[in-house]
């Protein structure tokens, strides 16, 4: 992919567009952290397309100053998809929510991560419709009252990352919109991998939902109810780092560090398959006793090779056996006959 | 129809024939499309004119032997100009007996039946509904018929004798036979298929063997046969100079497809999903990936669209194609198309509706689809093919157009002339219209800022692909200011846009050729004006017409958004304007609507094509004739 000639800043990814997010909104921030990762990534501004459907976070595009298109709902997993196929040379970033990629686009979202298109998926998800102004999404938790579930709804929700696994995705991670630093690591990483990169992002509406992720976020409870994971390391949590997991069987369990020898403790291996399933199945709701802290980093990541270049080397391939294609003959067929 | 009769060598006679429909029926599983195929290619390499009609049940292999199981292939050929698959049938050749239980209504009085009595055996006569103890073969109520019986499945068992196969793969082999018999029939050469057997089964040797041995099984019986018979003769046709190929109607729009992507220097990126009959596109395209031809089998009808519009937007030619039903699916994405002002061609290849309506069955009820069927203003130009021969032409100047014009087009066929086939005095590539296709490119000023939206003479807006330096910009479906592209919730800009998107599509009108009479004088009592798939039999009928002292003019629309400049002038030359479909009204209500010309309809609704006579009549019940 062509780099950029001249070391770019993140002002030089900015539009002169106004950005319209609700004040406060958490867009904002991961707005920002891709804004500031760009340069880092080197990619040429003209080499770069930001394809979006419908929704609050859909709107992203108009504020990245790269190609960019604002599509239909759901849709702009597929739309990247012929894009990539026909320009294998661009760097595609799709930016989706919870209602965009997991309900109407729900389609489209696990085909691309089968054909393991090489483009990047950034998953907004908030877990409420804000655009349409507060319904519950594919994500809201059960009992979850909203404009249209005000005695709670009764969907049982995604678990969108488990998802990503079942369709075969070859990047599946997560991040949050309040923890920058970790959220630009996220980014790098997905850009740097070949395949359909998923990145879901924690994305707090605070007009719809406010505070939906604030138990991970938050200073006072982020160390207890998280768990960062980083490849090679054991996984550890806790005010101090002294809660850490074990694999019992297939069983993840908590335990004390200062009862358990190191040694014994989960190691992640972003490679490995079966490990990274269990992980996924991190998902308990935070007021349940003894839930498992929510993991976030790069939970599983595998080289498969990219529908696009399979598509060229088809084509390669036909052009080695037959030849270039001659419309003539094409046009002509085999059996012809003449008249007059 | 016949001149003249010759006695032969041996007892059989041989008569000539401008003309002959045959119709090859049986069960969807006895081979019937490629019998009739064969006996196709064969006719038109002789030189014969054609048309053809396959018709088949929406079913795989629907139960053996039953009336929902038989399957058709119609085939019009001779030494005349032939332009329909024919009213009624000469000769019926019917494999089993519910073929023929179908069938018999479309054979002439006097026609001839050509029956393997194995499939008159009770199981097929149970199956196909005949009384008990009824054998139509036998019981004399073909009399007024020419019946012709024969015991295919003994002949190919004997003809294969000692080859060491099986029965049930021998038996596979009987249409051979009967394709053989037909051969010796019209004294046709076996070469086209014996060369056709070679190239099927290239990895099993041991049955093109066993196939040709039935082929040739087949035409010696008619030589040999005691039973007097009557053999054809068909000349050639005296078709317009030139070098021609068989064609049917998809393939012409894949090669079309191929061929405009070639002249335009792009790669073709078709995005589809699965649906009759509308596959067959697909499958050829996907055959021909040596020209770079991208095919892309999407996980549903929307993605097909929005992929190929993903490909527009990257500077390639997006094309989708589906039938109606998918069509539905993929309207919010042809406003998106729109709204972006990227070109795109969508093929409809229409069949009977609504809903899954008959999937195999043809009609042209989608105009109004094409015309009207989105939310909001989203006027989409449209183009039609008129026959399997026209396809290519016609999916040409679609693709031409959304290039030239940066517009999705809808590019209209249907199921008759997808699976139909014709002779086709095809073009050299030099021959072709040149596709202009422009990206933009940065000549932008320092400071000065790349407006999406700005537009050329044709209103067409600059085709800027990434990978341009300097030329980013943010396109998408919400309402956009005038030449920045920005979004705008502005009242007055909205209304300017609306009728900007209007007026980009009429302007196509001074880039498109003249509306021609096809034929008939250029003023009088009445004109048939139609689109799509009636072409050939209104031609027919026309010319028919003629002979009885009736001329009436044919104007056959290939451009139907917009209309050609000189339409409205040509249709008020005349005093009647008729406009047959196969649809309930719907060309007709936009002629009405457009310029309030009080176009009479002729409908019929029934899945299957208009008959000549049926044409013939309405035009003589108008006239008072």
């Amino acid at each position: 992919m062509e780099t950029a000639t001249v070391k770019l800043s993140p002002k030089d990814f900015v539009t002169d567009q106004e950005v319209r997010w609700c004040p406060g909104c958490g867009d904002y921030s991961i707005l920002k952290q891709v804004q500031t990762v760009m340069p880092e990534i080197g990619i040429a501004r003209e080499n770069i397309v930001f394809i979006s459907g419908i929704g609050c976070s859909s709107r992203f595009p108009y504020y990245m100053e790269t190609y960019g298109m604002h599509s239909i709902h759901g849709r702009a997993t597929a739309i990247a998809s012929g894009l990539k196929a026909t320009r294998p040379d661009l760097s595609v970033w799709i930016v989706t929510g919870d209602g965009d990629s997991l309900s109407i686009g729900g389609n489209h979202l696990i085909h691309l991560l089968r054909r393991n298109f090489d483009v990047n998926v950034l998953l907004f998800n908030n877990e409420i419709y804000g655009l349409t102004k507060g319904q519950y999404s594919p994500t809201s938790h059960e009992g979850q009252v909203t404009k249209s579930s005000p005695m709670g709804a009764i969907d049982h929700p995604f678990n969108p990352l488990a998802l990503v696994m079942g369709a075969s995705g070859t990047f599946i991670a997560r991040s949050m919109d309040r923890d920058p630093v970790h959220l630009r690591t996220i980014l790098a990483r997905a850009n740097a991998h070949k395949g359909t990169s998923l990145v879901e992002i924690y994305q707090n509406c605070n007009v719809f939902n406010d505070g939906a992720f604030e138990v991970f976020t938050e200073k006072a409870s982020k160390k207890n109810e998280t768990i960062f994971v980083e490849q090679g390391k054991p996984l550890l949590f806790g005010e101090n780092n002294d809660n850490g997991i074990i694999l019992d069987g297939f069983t993840p369990r908590v335990v004390d560090i200062n009862n358990t020898s190191v040694n014994d403790l989960w190691i992640h291996d972003e490679n490995d398959r079966g490990k990274a399933g269990i992980l996924l199945q991190f998902f308990d709701d935070p007021k349940k006793e003894h839930h498992l802290p929510r993991p976030f980093g790069v939970f599983y990541a595998e080289q498969r090779p990219c529908y696009e270049d399979l598509m060229q080397a088809q084509i390669d391939q036909a052009v080695t056996a037959k030849g270039t294609g001659n419309l003539d003959a094409l046009i002509s067929g085999k059996n012809t006959w003449h008249v007059g | 129809m016949f001149v003249y009769k010759i006695m032969s060598a041996s007892n059989h006679t041989t008569e000539q024939k401008k003309s002959v429909v045959i119709m090859f029926a049986g069960d969807s599983g006895d081979g019937i499309q490629l019998t009739g195929s064969q006996f196709t290619g064969t006719a038109a390499l002789f030189g014969n004119d054609i048309s053809t009609f396959p018709n088949f049940p929406a079913e795989i292999r629907a139960p053996q032997g039953t009336l929902p199981g038989v399957s058709g292939f119609q085939l019009h050929f001779g030494s005349v100009e032939i332009n329909s698959p024919g009213d009624v049938c000469d000769v019926l050749v019917v494999m089993n007996a519910a073929a023929l239980k179908a069938n018999l209504r479309q054979l002439r009085k006097n026609g001839t039946i050509i029956a393997n009595t194995d499939g008159f055996d009770p199981k097929n006569l149970k199956l196909a509904k005949y009384p008990d103890g009824v054998n139509p073969l036998t019981d004399g109520s073909l009399a007024e018929y020419n019946l012709i019986t024969i015991d295919v499945t003994k002949l190919t068992r004997n003809a294969l004798a000692g080859s060491g196969m099986g029965t049930k793969e021998i038996d596979r082999s009987k249409n051979m036979f009967v394709l053989g018999f037909i051969y010796w029939m019209y004294n046709r050469s076996l070469e086209h298929t014996k060369e056709f057997l070679k190239e099927q089964f290239r990895k099993r040797p041991e049955l093109i063997e066993a196939n040709v041995k039935v082929l040739q099984a087949g035409y010696n019986y008619g030589d040999t046969t005691e039973t007097p018979m009557t053999r054809y003769d068909v000349r050639e046709a005296k078709l317009q100079p030139g070098t021609y190929r068989s064609i049917m109607g998809n393939q012409g729009v894949a090669l079309g497809l191929i061929a405009a992507a070639q002249k335009a220097g792009l790669t073709l990126f078709y995005g589809t999903y699965p649906i009759t009959p509308a596959s067959d596109i697909l499958h050829e395209l996907s055959k021909h990936k040596n020209f770079g031809v991208k095919t892309f089998q999407a996980e549903d009808e929307i993605a097909g669209i929005t992929a190929a519009i993903g490909a527009s937007f990257g500077g390639q030619l997006g094309v989708t194609a589906s039938s109606g039903p998918g069509i539905a699916l993929k309207t919010e994405a042809i406003g998106l198309a729109t709204m972006l002002e990227l070109p795109l061609v969508i093929v409809n290849i229409q069949r009977g509706g609504p809903s899954t309506g008959l999937p195999t069955k043809t009609e042209q009820a989608d105009l109004l689809q094409a015309f009207y069927g989105r939310n909001g203003e989203c006027p989409v130009p449209i183009v039609s093919a008129h026959s399997p021969n026209d396809t290519f032409d016609a999916v040409y100047e679609a693709v031409r157009i959304a290039l030239e014009h940066m517009i999705p087009v809808f590019f209209l066929s249907d199921g008759y002339i997808a699976n139909g086939a014709e002779p086709w005095k095809f073009p050299t590539s030099a021959d072709l219209k040149p596709i202009h296709v422009k990206y933009a490119e940065n000549n932008l000023a320092e400071g000065e800022k790349f407006h999406p939206y700005v537009r050329d003479e044709k209103l067409a807006r600059p085709w800027a692909i990434p990978g341009t330096k300097g030329l980013e910009h943010r396109i998408g479906g919400i309402e956009k200011e005038h030449i920045t592209g920005n979004i705008s919730y502005d009242p007055e800009n909205h209304e300017f846009m609306v009728k900007l998107r209007q007026e980009k599509v009429d302007k196509i009108a001074d880039y498109i050729p003249a509306q021609q009479l096809d034929s008939g004088p250029e003023k009088g009592r009445i004109a048939v004006l139609a689109w799509g798939s009636t072409y050939g039999v209104i031609r027919s009928a026309l010319r028919e017409l003629r002979e009885e002292g009736i001329d009436a003019a044919h104007i056959h629309l290939r451009y139907i958004n917009p209309f050609p400049k000189n339409l409205e002038a040509m249709l008020r030359n005349y005093d009647i304007v008729l406009v047959p479909e196969i649809n309930n009204g719907q060309l007709v209500r936009i002629i009405r609507d457009r310029f309030l010309i009080d176009a009479k309809p002729l409908n019929k609704i029934k899945g299957v094509p208009f008959a000549t006579s049926e044409i013939k009549s309405k035009i003589k019940e108008l006239l008072g004739a």
